[in-house]
Formats: structure tokens, sequence, C-alpha cells
């Protein structure tokens, strides 16, 4: 096989190149990846703390508590999505890659969300737990955090992209971002609690997976448009 | 004029009316502003370009 | 028609236009909007649920909506900018942002203002618009962070405007899953705010104040464009010309 016989890279050959990479670095500095996670776990101590113990107020407000935990938890990861390719000069490389940028940002985004949503997503549970939340609800608030943080990353890409190497860029990203994760927050804290009170909240998961499934298609051109501006 | 007191409301209803005329007003204000010191720094530099030629 | 566009889209031609054209905003809009207050304070009926409280209506209204008009343009300016290219059309953006965001916050205002005597309350999480316009005040606070933390002021158009239009998408959905959201945690306490079908003597104002607001805006608006046309263009030989010319403007 020479170069005119091998085969040319794949649609998605971009993609699976960055999220690997995106992984192995993840995997080299586990404290990435931990970090949120303890965040994650210390917002969700916070509550307690400072509104007091009594079951009732914590199984209560347990959805909403873990979901702004998991919002907060993500928004710190997003922070450097691509802060450390801007500032080596991969960056670059992707921006002239001849593979669709659009496809590489998602590849980031994928990498993303294995290392933060998915792993908050994991250890949720045990959270969840202790917010005296009932076995029943505990699969549920599960699959409202897969397909949230999955709308997350997405979107968080589109506002990481547009503050890369700004100044202050943590802050406004949070401010940018926020709004665009209010409507996945309301679905899933909501339809945790709705399934909580034992109503029907299938509603919640539908809109839920449709607004990851919009954001899986659009996010990408977004992220791809702003990565072109920020850095042309 | 009992039209002023609108029944009880009156603090109400006038500062209502009140803030949105000062947030108006405001707004002109500060357009109208911006526009003449922009104009006023822009004049500047271009006339001493021309005492300079 | 298009030699009137092109036109239209140059820098020095629109700078002229408009303030030939904004006093024939301003005038109509502030005189529609005399009537509409004097006729929505004074000759509008008492409304039967809310007594004269509801007269709030009249501000409120009209700087909700121009709260919405206002980022619409935003968003379709950057987005008619980021693809066409027409410089004109981003400094509209720049200049819609901070007025936009006064409405805004008119609307946030006269709307606690207008709760407090109708629900008891100066903040009722569970009215739906109320919570959505907050998310509004914090889009258009996003804009205003994004363009101000970027120098470069083609940067700065470009990467706005790709927020702007996502935020107009976001826009939309926020408003749908904060009234979801709103349903779910109803108490009877939320007004409607316009009431059954309105009284002609109650809409007419109400009328007034919207047209008239809408052309206040219009006047307002033309002239921020001008004064970021005039920043923007400050390097250029009909800003130096114009400057140098007797009457200059």
């Amino acid at each position: 096989m020479n170069e005119y016989t091998a085969q040319p890279p794949g649609l998605l050959s971009g993609l699976w190149a960055t999220a690997r990479r995106d992984l192995l670095l993840a995997w080299k500095r586990p404290g990435d990846v931990l970090n949120p996670l303890f965040f994650f776990a210390m917002v969700c101590t916070l509550f307690p703390l400072a509104v007091g113990p009594s079951a009732e107020q914590l199984e209560f407000s347990g959805p909403g508590v873990l979901w702004v935990a998991a919002l907060l938890a993500t928004l710190l990861s997003l922070n450097s999505l691509f802060l450390t390719d801007f500032e080596d000069g991969s960056l670059d490389q992707l921006l002239v890659s001849a593979q669709p940028l659009p496809i590489l940002a998602l590849g980031k985004t994928l990498a993303h969300w294995l290392t933060s949503g998915l792993p908050l997503v994991l250890v949720s549970p045990i959270l969840a737990i202790t917010y005296r939340m009932p076995g029943s609800v505990v699969p549920v608030m599960m699959l409202t955090l897969l397909l949230g943080t999955v709308s997350l990353s997405l979107l968080g890409s589109i506002g990481a992209a547009l503050t890369v190497g700004l100044h202050r860029g943590t802050a406004l990203l949070s401010l940018l971002i926020l709004p665009l994760a209010m409507p996945v927050l309301i679905l899933g804290a909501n339809t945790v609690s709705l399934a909580a009170g034992n109503d029907v909240y299938t509603t919640g998961i539908w809109a839920l997976g449709a607004y990851a499934v919009a954001s899986l298609s659009l996010a990408p051109y977004a992220t791809a448009a702003a990565l072109r501006i920020s850095n042309e | 004029m009992e039209g002023l007191a609108m029944g009880n409301y009156g603090a109400y209803v006038w500062s209502c009316f009140g803030l949105t005329l000062v947030v108006v007003l405001f707004s002109d204000w500060r357009a109208r502003l911006r526009q003449r010191r922009v104009y006023r720094d822009i004049e500047v530099r271009i006339k001493a370009l021309e005492e300079r030629q | 028609m298009w030699k009137l566009f092109h036109q239209l889209a140059s820098p020095p031609h629109f700078y002229r236009l408009a303030a030939v054209i904004a006093p024939w905003l301003a005038v109509p809009g502030i005189l529609l909007i005399a009537y509409g207050v004097y006729a929505g304070l004074f000759l509008a009926p008492m409304d039967y649920q809310q007594g004269d409280a509801f007269r709030i209506i009249y501000v409120h209204v009209p700087s909700a909506y121009l709260s919405m008009m206002a980022y619409m343009i935003m968003a379709i300016s950057g987005g008619i900018g980021l693809i066409w290219r027409i410089k004109l059309s981003h400094a509209v953006a720049a200049a819609s942002a901070p007025l936009g965001a006064a409405f805004t916050f008119l609307a946030l205002v006269t709307g606690s203002i207008w709760g407090r005597p109708m629900w008891g309350t100066w903040w009722e999480w569970g009215d739906p618009r109320l919570t959505s316009e907050l998310i509004l005040l914090f889009l258009y606070f996003g804009y205003m962070a994004l363009r101000g933390a970027i120098d470069d002021t083609a940067k700065a158009d470009k990467a706005s405007a790709v927020l702007a239009l996502v935020g107009v998408v976001n826009v939309v959905i926020v408003h749908f899953s904060v009234e979801w959201w709103s349903s779910l945690h109803q108490g009877a306490t939320l007004m409607r705010k316009d009431g059954p079908a309105m009284d002609p003597g109650m809409l007419y104002p109400l009328l007034a104040m919207i047209l008239g607001f809408t052309f206040l805006f219009g006047s307002l608006l033309l002239r921020r464009v001008r004064t970021e046309v005039l920043f923007r263009e400050r390097r250029t030989r009909w800003v130096r010309e114009m400057i140098l010319s007797p009457e200059g403007s």
C-alpha cells in the first residue's frame, strides 16, 4: 500500500482522532476529570450546610440542587475545552486542517462530555441518596443528567469557542452559557421532581432528548464559526 | 384632581410612568453626549493633522 | 432599487440620511405617546379587577415589546452583517444592544411594580413572562460583555453576531420552557395582564403607546447608529471632508 492506494480519510476520522487525543490527554491528567466531580460533590454539600438538613427539605430540593450543581461543574470544565489547544498552537492546526471544522469541534466536545458529563451521571446516584431521593427516581435523574449534559457540553462548546483566549474569559463564558443552559436546567430538574411526585414525567424526557439531538445537529456549526472568528 | 390619586394606586402608576420617562430621557441624553464626544474627538484629531500640514 | 439599497448601506449616505429621517420618527412618536399617556391615564375606563393599577400597562407593554424587537433587530442585523459583510449592519446591531437592555430593564421594573399591588409581591418567579424577560436581560448583558471583551471591532462584530443568532433560538426555547415550568408550579396568583377582551377605550391608548414608542425607538436608534458609524469610520476620507467642510455636522 502506498499513498496512492491507501484509503482516504473518512468523514468521521477527524472526529475520532480529536476525541482520542483529548481522551488521552485527560487520561494523563486525571485531575482535570476529578476536579469538577469534587466540585459537584461539594456544591451538593453546600446546600444542606446553608439551609439546614431537614429531611423533607432535602428530598424536596434534591432534584434542583443536583441539577444546579451538575450545571456549575460542567461550566467549570468547559473553560479549558479549547484553552490548552489555543495556548500551545494546536488550535491553529485544527483550523487549517483539511477535515471539516464542525467535525473536529464535535470530536473535542465528545471527549469533553466523556470526561465531564458522563462521570457526573455515574457519580450522581451517590449524592442523590444523600438527598434521600427514592430509588425509583434515581434512574430518571440519571437519564435527565445523561441527556442534559450532552446538551450542556454542546452548547458550552459554542461559548467556549467564542471566549477562548479572552482576558477574563471564564466569567464571560458563564455569563454567555447560563441563559442557553436554563431550558435544559428547567427541563431536567423539573422532570425529576415530577417523577418524585409520581407524576407523568415522560414529556420532559422527550423534550430533553429533542434538545440534545437539536444541539448535536446545530452546535458544531456554531462552534466552528465561533472558532474561526476568535482565531482569525 | 382625583385623577392623580389613581384610586390608591397612585404611587405605583406614577412611579412607573416617571421611571419610563427618566429612562427614555437618560438614554437620549447619553446618546447625544456620546455623539458629541465622538465628533469632537475626531474633529480635534483631524484639525491637528491639518495644522501640521 | 438596488442602487437605493447600496446607497443606504454606504456609511456616508446613511449618516446624512439618518439625520434627516430621525425627526420624522421622533415627532410622531412623541405625539402618539403624549396622546397615549393622556388617554391611558385619564380617559380610559378603570379596569374591573385591577382598578387604576392596570394603567401601568401603558408603559409596561411597550417596553416589553421593544425589548424583544430590539433583540430581533440586533440578531437580524448581526446576521446580515455576518453573511453579507455589510459594515453598517454591524453598527446597527451594536447600537441596538444598550437600547434593548434599557427597555428590558424598564419592562422588568414596571412589571415588578405592577406586581406589588396585584400579587402582593415585588417579584413572582411563577410568572413566565417576567422570568423570560429576566433571562433576556442576561442575554443582552452577555452580548454587551462579549463585545466589550474583544478589542478588534471586526472580530467583536462577528463573534457577537454569532452569539445573538444563537440567542434568538434560545429566546424562543426559554419562553416555552419557562411557561411549562410555571404551569407546573402555578398557584392561583397569575394575573392575566391584558385581561379578557379589551374595551376600545383601553385599547386605543395602548396601541398609540406601542406605535409611538416604536417610532421613538427608531429615532433613538438612528442617533446611536450614526454615532457608531462616525466612530468606526473616523479615519476615512468622507469623515475628514465632512468635518473640515464649513457645516460639518
